[in-house]
């Protein structure tokens, strides 16, 4: 039932040179959001808590790479890079996390709560393991609905070890639900190794005892990531299967940008960004088999570049939310004599002692 | 008295208190290894060792129940929740089992447990890392919720947690974890759970607050000094048990009470306080109580709207100069 996949060495001359090369601009595009992303906080353009993909750009463009458009994407809080790799475009992501009206949450999520629902981009969730039993529920609905289309549930490592999970996985299979179970294995939750927290290291396993299949991949691959993801998403489509991967990554930087990572071996961090650097490998295999050569690269470099520039521009230039829109998405359905635009024009006065 | 830091305070006083008793242990995500998310159990796990400062996977439900068996037997954990708001992953086992064991049992087994954990938030941490729950445990017969804004009541509050043979919630702040103040060295100094403290006098309003909105309320007492106006700040430092007589004893001599809290407005901490106050001191009020908490959304990120919708030195003031000229209503 449960099992490693042996990895499969993709033949790149079978593979659509186009593609691979969108694959590559779409990890650069991740890997540089990300560090603007953390200069932009520095600057305090950026508040709250932030958490960068960098390290995992491999795992996320190949799991878009399988996904089709009727699929739903359900993530925790590190997800700047999810919601990119889904199309979304950079400008209204980065304006989200300056927390501007024109962000993907009109400025009300952060860079914690993402949300694209034009992508089925279902948000970033930071109660940890809460993202997972909605993801069962999208699927659950799916099912329900006849529709096509498979559910992604995304967690880290730690994120295994909460309740909510196994209660999810219990759900996923006795309820066959088209649901992935799509665990980012970078190794640390905050602090926290992976075998510091869960008796079972093999992340993989742990749907064993709910007869979940499971496999690990290589999670700075992405053609490995695309291909598993592939083949168990057909899987779950068609039968209504759940399944659970285990992607195996190295967190490049600390838990979040203002972790200094203290408690790992700086020369290991080292050593670990250095052989386990998705976007750089990437680059070096195109190049070797001849589908990118250094005037691509670069120009795709400047590409990406400007991109992300622009991104900045245009979160920059955004107007703020105004107050007196406070409570404008209270509910769904509007209820009376509840406080509207006027009561929130006036919380904001009497803050800012004007009244 | 030495002056340190809120965040030593309770850094020494679980040093203190772990070096005291052997059954007493730490427990909870990133304490050890990590030195705590905001570095109040910093070097503890090496003086210490793994057996008495224990890092815990992120499975809160698994290990506060854990910490209330193990209590049960007689240990004394001290389990720290990263922030308030995870620890609505494990308000069963609080609720519905530790507030309960020593009542419903009739009184054969005691609970002598600690949940620290830091409530509310400044800045811009969004919706769902910046709530307020103390209310939630403060509601719960059998718990005991305390509220320290000081290091002194820190240290003293700890003490008195740890020393304790009930569930205590113990609620501290971000925004104080960095503010200095002097603190006892005496080896039996504790704060008592349940009593109140008037931690300013003054003559023309009481403000009742606890935790970080004792800061504020403190520095607004300073500010409004120089227009002449006397605001006594009393400091609830525990909700449960609350402190009814220290609140009316000052509310009988201002005759105004503005009440702020961080949490939201309707049936928050500020609404059992108006209540009590218009209970027990009606005749002796020249104004309707007001209100300061936070304003009901699920809070925003955006930084304007983040900071309109929690309670602030601007919106007490206001409350204040409401109360002054007997205005009633929000
Ligand atoms: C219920 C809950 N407990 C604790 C936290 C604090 N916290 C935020 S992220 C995190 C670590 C999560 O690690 P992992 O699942 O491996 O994801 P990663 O951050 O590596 O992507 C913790 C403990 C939280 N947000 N929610």
């Amino acid at each position: 039932m449960t099992r490693v996949e042996e990895p499969v060495r993709t033949d790149l001359a079978a593979e659509n040179a186009d593609e691979l090369r969108h694959y590559y601009y779409q990890m650069l595009l991740l890997r540089r959001f990300e560090e603007r992303t953390s200069e932009m906080y520095v600057k305090a353009k950026i508040g709250g808590y932030c958490h960068l993909n960098l390290g995992e750009e491999a795992t996320i463009v190949g799991l878009m790479a399988a996904l089709k458009p009727e699929d739903y994407i359900f993530t925790n809080y590190r997800e700047h890079g999810y919601i990119l790799a889904r199309g979304v475009a950079p400008g209204p992501v980065m304006a989200e996390l300056f927390g501007r009206e024109t962000g993907v949450s009109g400025g009300r999520g952060g860079s914690m709560h993402l949300f694209d629902a034009k992508a089925n981009f279902m948000g970033g969730y930071a109660i940890v393991g809460g993202q997972v039993p909605l993801a069962v529920g999208a699927a659950y609905a799916l099912r329900y609905q006849g529709r096509p289309g498979v559910v992604v549930a995304q967690m880290g490592d730690g994120t295994t070890n909460i309740g909510a999970f196994y209660e999810s996985l219990n759900l996923a299979k006795l309820w066959k639900c088209p649901v992935l179970f799509f665990i980012v294995n970078n190794g640390f939750g905050m602090g926290t190794s992976v075998a510091m927290g869960s008796s079972e290291t093999e992340l993989w396993r742990k749907g064993a005892s709910f007869r979940i299949h499971g496999e690990q991949v290589d999670g700075t691959d992405v053609l490995a990531v695309r291909d598993a993801v592939r083949r168990l998403r057909t899987r779950a489509e068609a039968e209504g299967e759940p399944a659970l991967l285990d992607l195996v990554s190295f967190r490049f930087r600390g838990h979040s940008v203002i972790d200094a990572d203290r408690y790992r071996d700086p020369e290991q961090v080292r050593k670990g960004r250095e052989t386990n650097d998705p976007v750089r490998n990437f680059a070096a295999l195109l190049h070797d088999h001849g589908i990118a050569d250094d005037e691509w690269l670069k120009s795709t470099a400047i590409r990406v570049d400007r991109e992300v520039q622009e991104a900045i521009d245009f979160a920059n230039a955004s107007p703020d939310p105004k107050g007196e829109d406070l409570f404008t998405y209270m509910y769904a359905t509007p209820v009376p004599n509840t406080p509207g635009p006027e009561e929130a024009a006036r919380a904001v006065q009497i803050n800012r002692g004007e009244l | 008295m030495p002056i340190i830091t809120y965040r030593q305070a309770l850094n020494d006083t679980l040093g203190e208190e772990l070096a005291r008793d052997p059954n007493v242990l730490l427990m909870g995500e990133e304490i050890g290894v990590f030195q705590g998310s905001y570095r109040i159990t910093e070097g503890l796990l090496q003086e210490f060792g793994p057996k008495r400062v224990v890092d815990t996977p992120i499975a809160e439900e698994g290990f506060v129940g854990v910490a209330i068996g193990a209590a049960m037997l007689g240990l004394r954990p001290v389990v720290e929740i990263m922030t308030i708001n995870f620890v609505l992953v494990a308000i069963d086992q609080v609720v519905n089992h530790a507030s309960k064991i020593h009542y419903m049992f009739g009184g054969q087994v005691r609970v002598p447990l600690v949940i620290r954990t830091p409530s509310g938030g400044t800045g811009q941490l969004g919706a769902t890392h910046s709530q307020s729950f103390e209310n939630w445990f403060a509601y719960c017969p059998g718990l005991k919720v305390v509220a320290p804004a000081t290091p002194y009541d820190a240290k003293g509050l700890m003490r008195a947690a740890i020393r304790d043979n009930d569930p205590v919630i113990f609620i501290e702040s971000l925004a104080l974890y960095d503010t200095k103040g002097e603190v006892p060295e005496d080896d039996d100094f504790v704060v008592p759970i349940g009593l109140a403290e008037v931690k300013r006098k003054g003559s023309d309003v009481t403000v009742v607050s606890y935790s970080r909105m004792t800061a504020v309320a403190l520095q607004v007492a300073q500010r409004m000094e120089s227009e002449g106006i006397s605001v006594e700040v009393v400091d609830l430092r525990s909700l449960r048990p609350l402190d009814r007589p220290t609140i009316m004893a000052s509310v009988k001599k201002t005759n105004r009470a503005v009440v702020i809290a961080e949490d939201w407005y309707s049936y928050g901490v500020t609404a059992e306080i108006a209540a009590s106050i218009q209970e027990e001191a009606f005749d002796y009020l020249d104004a309707p109580v007001q209100r300061v908490a936070g304003i009901e959304v699920p809070l925003p990120y955006a930084k304007d709207l983040s900071a309109a919708s929690k309670p602030s030195a601007n919106s007490l003031i206001y409350a204040i100069r409401q109360v002054l000229k007997g205005s009633r209503g929000r």
